[in-house]
């Protein structure tokens, strides 16, 4: 029987039949679902969500260094914060088998910039595989873990979104158990990263890369992780990833196809071979023109990135338009939609927060990844800067630095990011400001719940993934435990609290203090938070058609012949319209 | 490829889009097809447009799609339907549901909301429109709208062979059987009405 999968959830169970033991991860789109489904074979293998990815990447990594194989994922972006281990990893080699898996996101749907991951297999010099479709996402779990052990490396799992959140069909296989061939026993030859052995290791990572690239002009054929597929003579493709499908479809059908799983090291006399076959070669690859870059820097004539391009999603009829120049015809209706950007939900918790802090124009907002990046949207309009995680406190202790430094004296600097955030990187940022006397208010916007990537748990949460209690960790004590005080907990729906709270705080930062916000309520979208929702209604006689409501930003909130009016379906009563109308026109009501 | 078929379904996130491709996919994998199907998570799902792609046919390759590649384009939202038309074949198939949402832009005024969308589709492509929300609203819950849609594309997708109210009460939820069933049979009702 075939089972229709996302590649998330293939993966997951390319791991469990594959024998994995430990997996971790931090969250991040598209890359979320696959320790989600790894945590339902509990009973075999242990899932987490860990605090970072950076912490996820060295616990996998401590499992294989006791003889167990492992396996941690994350976002593309994830992997610039677990980059350091990731390095080392690749000097060290492994014990049990390592799976680093990189979701990278062509187009951007939830990310912050394009970069493809397969330079950091390259960088690192370690294994590096691409699967193309659920099946193969499964399937080459298994060959991941097989090399890593085989080759003493890190094997880094690259996936796209489309391959992580297409789904397509799946035949499932047994696990097989892989204990250590033999007990733990202390290496520090091994994994020890001191210079001395670093030095030592160099070479061997060098003499590892050579019999990766031999095992894919041989071993990695007859597996199926590369595979030939000799259709005509006139045209020949090299495909790695969702590309080979979308060339597969746009090519015709006397078109040869050199598929690349193992896309690093490349096995580069496989490429030879095939590219002496064909009359013209095509390299068909999402984003950076990895593949081709090497294989025209081996003297290999080729066409790909000059047709194609380097940016953004493909898809087959992209292909067909910037290969063939053969475009389908389209019919485009005279009338433009109107723009659907993304908003906070009706009744965020972080909408009362936003609206508090737009109202004073020298509060200057440093903001950090989450939901509530959305506040920089109007009309909220919220936020200065947002980088990264955990950027929200540093980047605006360095604007603080630099206001001081410019004599400026009318701004305030708040720097927000949210629990799992805080937890994730505002733990240094927030050591930082206290050891350095940044002249800033940072603000942990605590909804209770890891919010954008739907719902997941963390240090603050009280529950694990495998969904056993937890130790609650608390935020304001964290945050007074580092040194601010006074810290404020409030709750960001009361816009007069809210409003208070940021006053006295300014005031705090003016006394020399150290002062800190934590907004406190949770994401009414997690189910076990019990809230009896109810609703708003305009009394169009009071409404002055003054448009304040609309500045909360609320979905639900539209004008209807010159008067506010509220969406029965979307408002579950918060109240932060009708705090914010002059003329009390907004009343509440049961639902 | 000729003997795959797509079809694109477009809306707010939130309005049940994924429920639709499910109780699809089921049905044509019970039919023995090689199907894909591929949607947006994350920040677009935040009250954004979103839009979700299935195929199907005896090999699939892509699971996504480019401009004027799909038979069918479904519109959870009459003025999503505006946004990913170019999707659509010329001689493609729009099915629409005559259900306004505002988005921010429109709320406040920063933009106008179209003021006739399914005007606008009808003049370009074959359309057949559904009030997908009255029909569910009369069936007690507005809940329930997604299914009187699939109800009223089912017989567009030209899959011989499927019982597509059977495959409905295999997938949704075992205590909504029986509405979603009175929803399916009368989103395929007025589809017949709403040519």
């Amino acid at each position: 029987m075939k089972h229709l999968l996302s590649g998330n959830e293939a993966i997951a169970r390319g791991a469990y039949e594959a024998g994995i033991k430990i997996c971790s991860a931090y969250p991040g789109t598209p890359s979320t679902e696959i320790l989600e489904n790894t945590a339902q074979y509990k009973d075999v293998m242990y899932s987490e969500w860990a605090p970072n990815e950076k912490v996820a990447a060295e616990v996998a990594y401590g499992a294989s260094v006791a003889g167990s194989r492992a396996m941690c994922t994350m976002k593309m972006v994830g992997l610039n914060v677990a980059a350091d281990p990731f390095f080392t990893a690749g000097y060290m080699g492994v014990k049990g088998a390592y799976i680093v898996v990189s979701a990278d996101d062509p187009s951007c749907h939830s990310s912050q910039n394009e970069q493809d991951n397969r330079h950091y297999a390259k960088a690192a010099k370690v294994a590096c595989i691409e699967p193309s479709d659920s099946q193969e996402c499964k399937d080459f779990v298994a060959f991941a873990a097989d090399i890593s052990e085989q080759f003493d490396t890190p094997v880094l799992f690259r996936v796209t979104t489309r391959v992580c959140h297409s789904k397509s069909l799946v035949t499932f296989g047994e696990r097989t158990e892989h204990a250590p061939a033999t007990p733990y026993a202390r290496n520090t030859r091994k994994y020890i990263c001191a210079p001395a052995n670093a030095y030592l290791n160099h070479p061997l990572v060098e003499e590892r890369l050579k019999k990766l690239e031999e095992y894919g002009n041989t071993t990695a054929v007859e597996i199926g992780l590369n595979k030939v597929e000799m259709n005509g003579k006139k045209v020949g493709v090299i495909a790695s990833g969702i590309a080979y499908q979308y060339a597969k479809e746009a090519f015709p059908e006397d078109t040869s196809f050199l598929k690349i799983g193992l896309t690093y090291p490349l096995p580069m006399g496989l490429i030879k071979d095939f590219a002496s076959k064909v009359d013209k070669l095509y390299i068909m690859e999402e984003l950076d023109g990895f593949m081709e870059e090497q294989i025209k820097a081996a003297g290999i004539e080729c066409v790909g990135k000059e047709l194609i391009g380097n940016m953004y999603e493909l898809n087959a009829e992209l292909i067909r338009e910037r290969v063939f120049g053969v475009k389908n015809p389209t019919v485009k209706p005279d009338v433009a939609p109107a723009k659907r950007p993304p908003a906070l939900c009706a009744g965020c918790p972080h909408r009362g927060f936003f609206y508090t802090l737009a109202q004073n124009k020298n509060y200057v907002v440093t903001g950090d990844i989450g939901c509530y990046t959305l506040g920089y949207a109007a009309p909220l309009s919220c936020m200065d800067v947002c980088i990264c995680m955990g950027g929200g406190f540093t980047a605006g202790m360095g604007m603080a630095k630099a206001f001081e430094a410019q004599g400026v004296t009318d701004k305030v600097v708040f720097g927000c990011m949210g629990d799992s955030t805080f937890f994730h990187s505002g733990l240094t940022g927030a050591a930082e400001i206290i050891y350095n006397n940044g002249r800033m208010i940072p603000v942990v916007l605590d909804n209770r719940i890891t919010g954008m990537t739907g719902h997941q748990e963390n240090p603050g949460t009280g529950l694990t993934l495998q969904g056993d209690p937890a130790p609650m960790l608390n935020v304001e004590h964290t945050l007074e435990a580092l040194g601010f005080n006074p810290v404020y907990v409030v709750d960001p729906q009361d816009l007069t609290a809210m409003k208070n709270t940021a006053n006295a705080a300014v005031a705090d930062l003016k006394d020399g203090k150290h002062p800190a916000i934590v907004t406190k309520r949770a994401c009414l979208l997690v189910k076990r938070y019990k809230f009896q929702p109810s609703m708003c209604t305009v009394d169009r006689d009071k409404c002055k058609s003054c448009k304040k409501c609309l500045k909360t930003g609320c979905p639900a909130i539209a004008f209807k012949d010159g008067k506010a009016m509220i969406d029965r379906t979307q408002c579950v009563g918060c109240t932060v319209c009708a705090q914010v109308c002059p003329f009390e026109a907004i009343y509440k009501e049961e639902k | 490829m000729a003997d795959c078929k797509s079809v694109i379904l477009v809306g707010v996130g939130g309005q049940g889009a994924i429920l639709i491709s499910k109780i699809m996919t089921n049905g044509l994998i019970k039919a023995g097809l090689d199907v894909k199907q591929s949607e947006v998570h994350g920040m677009a799902q935040r009250g954004g447009s979103v839009s979700t792609q299935v195929r199907w046919g005896k090999k699939v390759y892509g699971p996504v799609f480019g401009e004027g590649d799909a038979d069918i384009l479904v519109a959870l939202e009459k003025m999503e339907a505006l946004r990913y038309a170019q999707f659509l074949k010329p001689d493609g198939v729009a099915i629409i549901n005559d259900y306004q949402m505002h988005s921010t832009s429109t709320a406040t005024g920063a933009e106008e909301y179209p003021a006739d969308p399914i005007g606008a589709m009808k003049k370009c492509f074959r359309t057949i429109t559904v009030d997908a929300a009255k029909i569910a609203i009369e069936l007690g819950n507005p809940k329930c709208m997604n299914v009187v849609l699939f109800g009223a594309m089912c017989d567009s997708l030209g899959v011989e062979g499927i019982d597509w109210e059977e495959v409905v009460k295999e997938t949704v939820p075992q205590k909504l059987v029986e509405l979603n069933v009175k929803a399916f049979r009368a989103g395929r009702e007025a589809a017949k009405a709403g040519k």
